[in-house]
């Protein structure tokens, strides 16, 4: 028998593996981090080295949603769909400094944060942040999910719901 | 040129006037508006509106200026209205029937300071949502104060 005909693994480990390299983004792109987030994913910076580039245009077929840019309280409701519309598994990151906290805005119209709507796993801080800052946080989440359980038979219990 | 031309000939239409970096302001009181501008308009080519908003100043009784821009496209001249409304009774005419575009202007206007435009029955939110309470942009309203829509994660 060849010596690398099989190997032995732990199971979360590796659909945590696969499920880290096929990150389908959807952008819900609302504000001047939109420019940003074209940058990180073209050419010259480039998600796909890391799976995450191709973004699917509905949330349905995505599983990483992507808020980029500052969310109004009239479009609260929107993101709160849409996350909703997602299937599990699915995670959030907040992009840029609106998102993760309001940024500098403080009114009657911002959210003080998308993270009051929907969970959010990771955050991105910054205006707008450095392309550096986004692969760096793409590279943590795919950290987080080879960590995370992935329960995939029907008998498993479930991960508690992220509500 | 025009401006002597408008301060002449239409003097008795506006309260006061003066020359802010070039640009003609006329003060007048609500009821002389809708006829002013129809003779800006008509006379002068001020076939463009381009801006009606307000202004607050809780410390005056007349409350609120709204302000009008207009653009003459004849003479190549801009001019500004200002109209000075208490806030028991914040209305003026609606412009509407001589600029279509003031109906999206006046709606915000209407939303933001609370400003009644007769006329205008069109009158809903543009930016802000159904059950928004109070005009976010009047001094009083507490600058963080936020109406959220969903209800917060916990």
């Amino acid at each position: 028998m060849a010596m690398m005909d099989f190997i032995t693994t732990r199971r979360d480990e590796l659909v945590g593996w696969v499920r880290k390299f096929s990150l389908f983004p959807y952008p819900f792109v609302t504000a001047c981090c939109g420019m940003e987030f074209m940058a990180v994913a073209s050419t010259l910076y480039d998600t796909d080295r890391f799976g995450a580039a191709l973004p699917r245009f509905t949330p349905r077929q995505s599983d990483l949603l992507m808020v980029v840019g500052t969310i109004s309280h009239k479009e609260a409701p929107v993101i709160k769909r849409v996350y909703d519309q997602m299937c599990e598994p699915k995670w959030v990151m907040a992009f840029g400094a609106c998102a993760t906290s309001g940024g500098f805005y403080r009114n009657y119209a911002a959210v003080q944060g998308v993270d009051k709507v929907i969970p959010v796993d990771i955050y991105v801080p910054g205006c707008p942040p450095r392309p550096e800052m986004v692969i760096d946080a793409i590279m943590k989440l795919q950290d987080s999910i080879a960590r995370e359980r992935h329960p995939i038979f029907p008998f498993e219990q479930p991960n508690p719901a992220k509500i | 040129m025009v401006y002597e031309t408008i301060c002449e000939n239409l003097k008795d239409q506006f309260e006061n006037s003066w020359d802010s970096y070039g640009m003609l302001v006329l003060d007048l009181s609500a009821d002389k508006l809708l006829p002013l501008v129809t003779r800006l308009k008509e006379e002068f080519g001020f076939t463009l509106l381009l801006d009606v908003t307000a202004v607050d100043f809780p410390e005056r009784e007349l409350r609120f200026d709204v302000v009008y821009h207009l653009y003459s496209s004849k003479h190549n001249k801009r001019l500004r209205l200002k109209v000075q409304v208490p806030e028991s009774k914040p209305a003026v005419e609606t412009v509407t029937g001589l600029y279509g575009s003031a109906r999206y202007l006046e709606r915000e206007a209407h939303e933001m300071y609370g400003i009644e435009f007769t006329g205008n029955n069109d009158l809903r939110p543009i930016l802000l949502y159904e059950g928004f309470v109070g005009h976010p942009l009047r001094k009083d309203y507490p600058i963080d104060m936020e109406q959220p829509i969903v209800e917060y994660r916990k």
